[in-house]
């Protein structure tokens, strides 16, 4: 008796999950109808985005959405697998425990701390360098791959940590460099591991709201440089969700919400299914 | 210059470039820890815990309303989440193991966890704020509930799952029925990779700010009416931050300052738990 009611109590919560994660769907799909009957295609094609003509076009939000994320994936890809490097193949011990413990403090701060690092004291030093006002898309682009670095950093170096060490001795054996055996023994045998953790690092970035919040500048244009400020996805909800004053306006906000949620979900299964689950299957 | 002479120098390239990465990569990190450090301490004072948010220029001014209202959506959102959470964890450890299901779960609950948080806030903002026709701390705990749901699912899932089969089964053979086992042996033994969890998922949505704006939204007063907008750590740090006036971004330093102290506090706590547990 008890053990039915046990039973059915974990798998309530335990399919409540799927609930939530359909319902989302459903809620934001849902509330997304007036704004794509309305617009159609235009939604995700056009970049005017005039709430007091009650005209909406998605496309700056997405642009710069998928434009910061890539810059970031840019700056911090190089970098994450050259700290991946040192920290599985270089560094001591020590300095290994020593990073490790950064991460950690990293990964502990919440990302609006790294927006407001960013407007307070990187886009000054942008504006002075560029001219314009700092704010955009590079600011974007580099407080994002801060941001992302020590987690890309750390699941790469892991993914490099599954090459047995067997492989490496022989081909030390061999005669091969250090750089000899990382590009044609660890980065081929840890490839499907470190393309998924960049994915799912690519995942986050593009979620992510509050590092970007502040130095984007939240204008509906599409940028024609790197300089210019512009939106993303995030932004736009952040600053505009509780403006929003006609059904349609929130309907196309929705409509921003359904895609970013589609963009990320596509993203994210694909880091996990496709590479990542290779990785768990082959060890 | 030799084959292996050049192989030599593209080594010694490729390694400096590597160790050139880590430094820009710690110069970074440690200038934006520098900032919330100095920043953070340099605004830190009494005042801060005994007042509430004021306007600008007041000196009695101070954090009292954010620093209780996010203990309040953080406590309120522990107490929805953690119970689903270790529930559901339990089902797919225990019961679902390799079903179809458990694993379609897994894989939704996995991608969940790093799905973007200002999606959740406007789902919530769907299904309760709109119905109840204005902000409350109900709705923030609810989307903070949400993003903590699968971190907890997943680590108990796992604790419980290194429990070893051997210890069940005496349990059963011993005529316990199977909740009993879960509750006395499984969970006994899991005790600190659960509360480990929990811990994390805590850290993880201390954090959050994107699913709050709208949903608990702000507030510079002190309130713990839950059915009322409810100021946030968060929120506050971000509406004082873009703010021109120079004492309400100080006071955002020291919320960030407060704020980081508390989930790195709570991060180091779950890594020695998990650690002294081992270590028995």
């Amino acid at each position: 008796m008890i053990d039915k009611i046990f039973l059915n109590m974990t798998r309530t919560s335990a399919l409540l999950i799927l609930f939530i994660v359909a319902w989302i769907f459903v809620v934001l799909f849902n509330h997304s109808t007036e704004a794509m009957q309305t617009f159609g295609l235009d939604f995700i094609t056009k970049d005017e985005w005039a709430p007091n003509l009650d005209k909406f076009g998605a496309y700056a939000a997405i642009f710069g959405s998928v434009a910061s994320t890539f810059l970031a994936m840019l700056l911090a890809i190089p970098i994450a697998i050259g700290v991946a490097i040192f920290l599985s193949e270089i560094a001591h011990d020590k300095i290994k425990g020593f990073f490790g413990v950064s991460v950690e403090l990293l990964a502990a701060i919440p990302s609006v701390i790294y927006g407001m690092w960013g407007l307070f004291f990187f886009v000054p030093i942008l504006r002075d360098l560029f001219g314009g006002m700092g704010i955009g898309l590079l600011a974007a682009g580099i407080v994002l791959a801060i941001m992302i670095l020590p987690f890309m950093a750390a699941v790469t170096r892991d993914a490099m940590n599954t090459t047995p060490d067997i492989l490496k001795e022989s081909a030390y054996a061999l005669g091969g460099t250090q750089w000899d055996v990382i590009k044609d023994v660890i980065i081929p045998y840890a490839k499907a591991g470190i393309i998924g953790s960049l994915i799912l690092a690519l995942g986050r970035a593009i979620g992510e709201t509050m590092a970007v919040t502040f130095v984007m500048g939240n204008v509906h244009h599409t940028p024609n440089s790197i300089m210019d400020p512009t939106t993303s996805i995030p932004v736009t909800l952040a600053n505009e969700f509780t403006e929003a004053d006609s059904s349609l306006y929130f309907s196309s906000l929705f409509g921003l919400a359904l895609t970013l949620l589609i963009m990320s979900f596509v993203v994210i299964a694909v880091a996990k299914f496709y590479f990542l689950r290779k990785v768990r299957k082959g060890q | 210059m030799t084959a292996v002479q050049k192989r030599i120098i593209i080594n010694k390239l490729a390694l400096a470039f590597s160790t050139l990465s880590a430094i820009i990569a710690l110069a970074f990190l440690f200038w934006i820890l520098g900032v919330l450090v100095m920043k953070g301490v340099h605004a830190l004072n009494w005042n801060i815990f005994i007042y509430e948010g004021s306007p600008p220029g007041y000196a009695e001014s101070g954090l009292k309303h954010a620093l209780v209202g996010q203990l309040i959506l953080v406590g309120l959102a522990t107490f929805i989440g953690v119970p689903l959470g270790i529930l559901a964890g339990t089902y797919l450890s225990e019961y679902g193991k390799n079903s179809k299901l458990a694993h379609t779960i897994r894989d939704i609950s996995d991608i969940m966890m790093s799905a973007p948080s200002i999606v959740i806030g406007a789902f919530v903002y769907a299904v309760v704020v709109m119905p109840m026709g204005h902000f409350s701390a109900w709705a923030g705990a609810i989307a903070l509930a949400i993003i903590m749901i699968p971190v907890i699912l997943r680590t108990t899932d796992d604790m419980l799952q290194l429990v070893p089969g051997t210890l069940r089964e005496a349990a059963f053979a011993l005529g316990a029925p199977k909740y009993k086992v879960i509750i006395d042996i499984v969970y006994r033994g899991a005790k600190a990779g659960i509360l480990t969890g929990v811990l994390l998922g805590i850290a993880r949505v201390g954090g959050e700010t994107a699913p709050l704006l709208f949903t608990s939204f702000n507030d510079n007063f002190f309130t713990t009416d839950l059915n009322e907008a409810m100021p946030s750590l968060t929120v506050t740090m971000f509406n004082y931050a873009i703010s021109p006036y120079d004492d309400w971004q100080q006071l955002g330093w020291a919320a960030a300052f407060i704020l980081s102290m508390f989930i790195l506090g709570l991060n180091i706590m779950g890594r020695l738990i998990l650690l002294m547990g081992k270590r028995k």
